[in-house]
Order: structure tokens, then sequence, then C-alpha cells
């Protein structure tokens, strides 16, 4: 479903090309339909790189991405939106938007692709549904907890359907209570059909998935087991 | 939409405005002083009228000349008495000199404006010069050429104060656009994240710069219309065949696409490239 071939991307730091960092190198790996990847490394090992790639927001500087054997770099920018709709994403500081409840926070991704009114409400309803915060739809992010703001965000990145999830430590502000739960939910939404990509620095995390683990290294793969353990 | 935006958006069209309704009125009284112009020669006293029609004759001939008119001794007396009959101190002088002291004359009219100069040209070195006795042509020139030197100076000003102006609420236009993405990017952020169409995010930076140049042309246009019927009447008393106010009304709706032109264009070209520039989707 989704294939790196040879990734790299360099980073050119100011204008005369010093401080030029090599975020990825040579990185290949291939992700199937509904597989639960953890992806693991230090900070700056190029974990975050790779879903912004992924995303197309950056271009690698050489190698491609292919996503549904369609390559990614080659996707016009008008068109980068609708693979932004396939992509489901979720941040360690979940950005929302604390002007809107957690209702309209998901809301405002059908809203912005001009679904209508009803689609709206049965869809965000539904999603308020699977991430377990029925009753939390007209609080603000201000008055919910950590965890609870990562269940909107994780709604949010549902409310497409999209294929994949790309949760770019989303336990990283959570207690370990807060966090098992969104790994659970994770989980859930992995065996519902969707692929799952899970950046993280949690060792227990890992551990306790017992699914494939890419381990990532200054930018380079170093390792990738189909029943891997965080081991850094 | 910020207040300095549609303040010196509304100053900018202000101006543009204006320049064009003085562009008229200039246009205007040069046409009016142009068309008042003629050459008047004045023949020496005793001249034959026979030479004086011999020379009329060859002025006519001139490509350049659209009449001459024969104003004879009598005629040129009879014009004088019409003229100051109401002035029994002149008449009686008159009387007194017994003699008829007006000069015979040709009225000559030009083609055009610019061509009278050719025209002088030729009764100075004209080998009939002699019998002239003035050629009454310069004063009025100096006249005309002052009035149309002064308002293409006043035009020439007016674009360039436009034109300055119009530089300057661009720049707060745009720099309006530029705060307004900064107070947004969090939001850009996650309309891209959620996959929101690019014109999606750029519409409402894009419909800011239309509306603030709307609000603006339709506020010009309305204090225009006040000032105009206060002005009036000083205009008038000053040039009283101008008619700025109903050039204003015929023309009402040529000078609001001016505006409205001039409003938009400033409007939506600084948000257009404070998007480009600022505003990555």
């Amino acid at each position: 479903m989704i294939k790196f071939e040879k990734v790299t991307k360099i980073y050119q730091g100011n204008k005369t090309g010093a401080n030029k960092t090599c975020a990825l190198e040579d990185v290949s790996f291939g992700v199937k339909e509904k597989e639960f990847i953890s992806l693991v490394g230090k900070s700056g090992a190029g974990k975050t790189t790779l879903f912004r790639l992924l995303m197309g927001e950056e271009r690698p500087d050489s190698g491609r991405i292919l996503f549904d054997s369609v390559d990614v770099q080659k996707i016009k920018k008008s068109n980068l939106p609708y693979l932004r709709r396939r992509v489901g994403t979720v941040f360690q500081d979940y950005k929302l938007l604390n002007s809107k409840t957690a209702y309209e926070n998901i809301a405002y991704a059908l809203e912005v692709i001009g679904a209508s009114d009803e689609e709206i409400k049965k869809n965000v309803n539904e999603v308020l549904n699977i991430v377990g915060l029925p009753d939390k739809g007209n609080n603000f992010p201000m008055e919910l907890s950590g965890g609870e703001k990562q269940r909107v965000a994780i709604a949010r990145a549902l409310i497409h359907r999209p294929e994949v999830i790309l949760a770019d430590e989303p336990t990283g502000n959570l207690d370990p209570y807060n966090s098992s739960d969104i790994i659970q939910l994770l989980l859930k939404i992995n065996e519902l059909g969707t692929t799952v990509i899970l950046a993280t620095h949690n060792k227990d995390v890992v551990n306790n998935l017992g699914k494939r683990v890419i381990t990532m290294e200054e930018g380079r793969l170093v390792r990738d087991e189909a029943n891997g353990r965080f081991i850094i | 939409m910020s207040l300095a935006t549609v303040f010196i958006l509304m100053m900018t069209i202000f101006l543009v405005t204006s320049l064009f309704l003085f562009k008229h009125s200039s246009d205007q009284v040069v046409t009016q002083l142009q068309e008042k112009v003629d050459i008047s020669v004045y023949f020496k006293e005793g001249s034959a009228e026979a030479d004086i029609l011999g020379v009329r004759e060859e002025i006519t001939k001139m490509p350049e000349v659209k009449d001459v008119k024969y104003v004879s001794q009598d005629e040129a007396l009879k014009d004088f008495m019409e003229k100051h009959k109401d002035n029994p101190v002149l008449i009686q002088s008159l009387q007194e000199i017994g003699t008829n002291p007006l000069l015979a004359s040709l009225n000559i009219r030009a083609v055009g404006a610019t061509q009278y100069a050719a025209v002088a040209n030729y009764l100075e070195t004209a080998p009939f010069k002699d019998l002239f006795e003035k050629v009454d042509y310069y004063q009025r020139k100096s006249v005309i050429e002052r009035i149309f030197s002064i308002s293409s100076a006043i035009n020439r000003t007016g674009l360039f104060v436009s034109l300055l102006l119009a530089l300057v609420s661009f720049l707060v236009a745009f720099n309006q656009v530029r705060m307004a993405i900064y107070n947004a990017r969090e939001e850009i952020s996650i309309q891209r994240l959620v996959g929101a169409s690019n014109w999606f995010i750029r519409g409402p930076f894009l419909i800011q710069g239309i509306i603030s140049g709307i609000i603006a042309t339709v506020i010009t246009c309305l204090l225009f219309v006040p000032i105009l019927l206060l002005l009036n009447p000083k205009i008038e008393a000053l040039f009283p065949s101008l008619g700025v106010l109903q050039f204003f009304f015929n023309n009402f709706f040529i000078i609001l696409l001016i505006q409205l032109a001039t409003g938009l264009f400033l409007g939506v070209a600084s948000s257009l490239i404070a998007m480009r520039k600022y505003l990555e989707v």
C-alpha cells in the first residue's frame, strides 16, 4: 500500500549549505494494508520527516514514495488535499482549535470539504462514540484532559475514513493510563481496517504491542522486525 | 478587515475620482477658450477694400484656415455703437470726432487651435504685411498656453500623487493580509491537515481584500456627492459653463466603475501577492 524506495532527504540549513542535516538516508520499506507499525528512534532520527514526506508536505531529494502505487512526489499541489483526506494524522500537541468545541473541531474537517450538515452530524457523533467521548462534544479543548484531547484529535483524523493513520508521538504528553487508552484506541481503529503507523519513544507501549517495529537511527533504517521490540 | 486599509483605499479612490473630474473640467476649459481664439488683422486707415478682399482671398487659400470674415470700417462702427449704446459718453465722443476712427479688419479662424501659430507666422512674412496696422493674436495665445500648462501640470501632479497613494494603500492592504495570515496560522495548518482545498484556505483572505475594496468604494462614492454639491456653487462662480456636477451625475456609472476598479484592483492584488508570499498551501 505504501512504499518508501531509497528515500533520502537533506535539509540544506542556511544558504551557504552549512548546517546541512541528512534527515533520511536511503530508507526503503513497505507497508501492507491493515498493518500496525511502530516507528521508533531517538528524537531527530527522522520519524517526523518520514510522515511529512508521506503527506506530501516535503519532497525527497532522491528516491520515491508510493501511496497505492501513486508517486506522492508527482502529485500536483492542487491535488495534495485529496491525499491528505486519505491519510489521518495525530500529533503529540493535538493541534485542536481552542476556540471550537470538540464537536466543532471534528466537524471542521468535514466542513472544509463541503459536507452537508446532516452528514456532519451523523459522522461526528459516530466518531465521538468510537473514541469514547459521546458526552464531551460540547466541551472546549481547555475543558478536556490530555487524553480526551488526543481522543478528539483521533476522532478528527478518523472522520474522513482514512486508509492510514499517522500518529506522531500521540502519547508523548500523556500519563501511562491515558497512553494505554490511546494505544488501545489505535489498535481498535486498526482492527476496524485502517492501517496505523505509530511513531513513539514509549518503550512499554511498543513492547506490549507485539507488532511490527521499524527502528530508525540518524536518518537510517537500522531494524525492521515483524514482531519487534524497542531496542535503541 | 482593518480600518486603516479601508481609509487609505478611500483616499486613493477619492484622488483618482477627483483627477478624473479635473481632467474633464480642464479639457473643457481649454476647449472653450480655444474656440474663442481668432486672429484679427487690422488694416491701416485708408486701405482700399479691394486690397483687403485680395488679402482675404490669399489667406483663405491656406489649408489651416477655416474661414475669414471681413469687417469693414462701417460695420466695425455699427458693431461698436451696438455694443456701447448704453454708454452715451463714448457715443458722444465718437460723434465729436466726426470721422470713423475704427479700422477695417479680417477675422481669421483656423481649423484647429494648434494651427494659429502657422497662420500668425504666415501673416508676419506675407508680402502684403505693409497693409496691416496690427495683428491681434499674441495676448490671447499666452493666456491659453498658460492655462494649458497649468492644467497639464496639475494632471501630472495628480497622477503622480495617485500612483504614490495607490502604492501606499497597496502596502497597507498587503500588510493587513499578511498579519491576518499570521494570526490564522494555526487554523491554516489544521485546515491543511484535514485536507481543505487550497482555495478553501485562500478564500477568506481574498474575500477580505474584495470587501475592503468594495466598502472603500461605496464610502468614497457616498462622500463625493455632498462634497460636490457643496463645492459646485463655487466652481460655477469661477467657470460658469463647466457643469462638473452634471458631468458627475451623467457619468455616474463610469465613475463608479473607475472607483470600483481602483478599489478592487488594489484590494485583490495585495491579497493575492501577500498570499503568494506568506500562505503556504
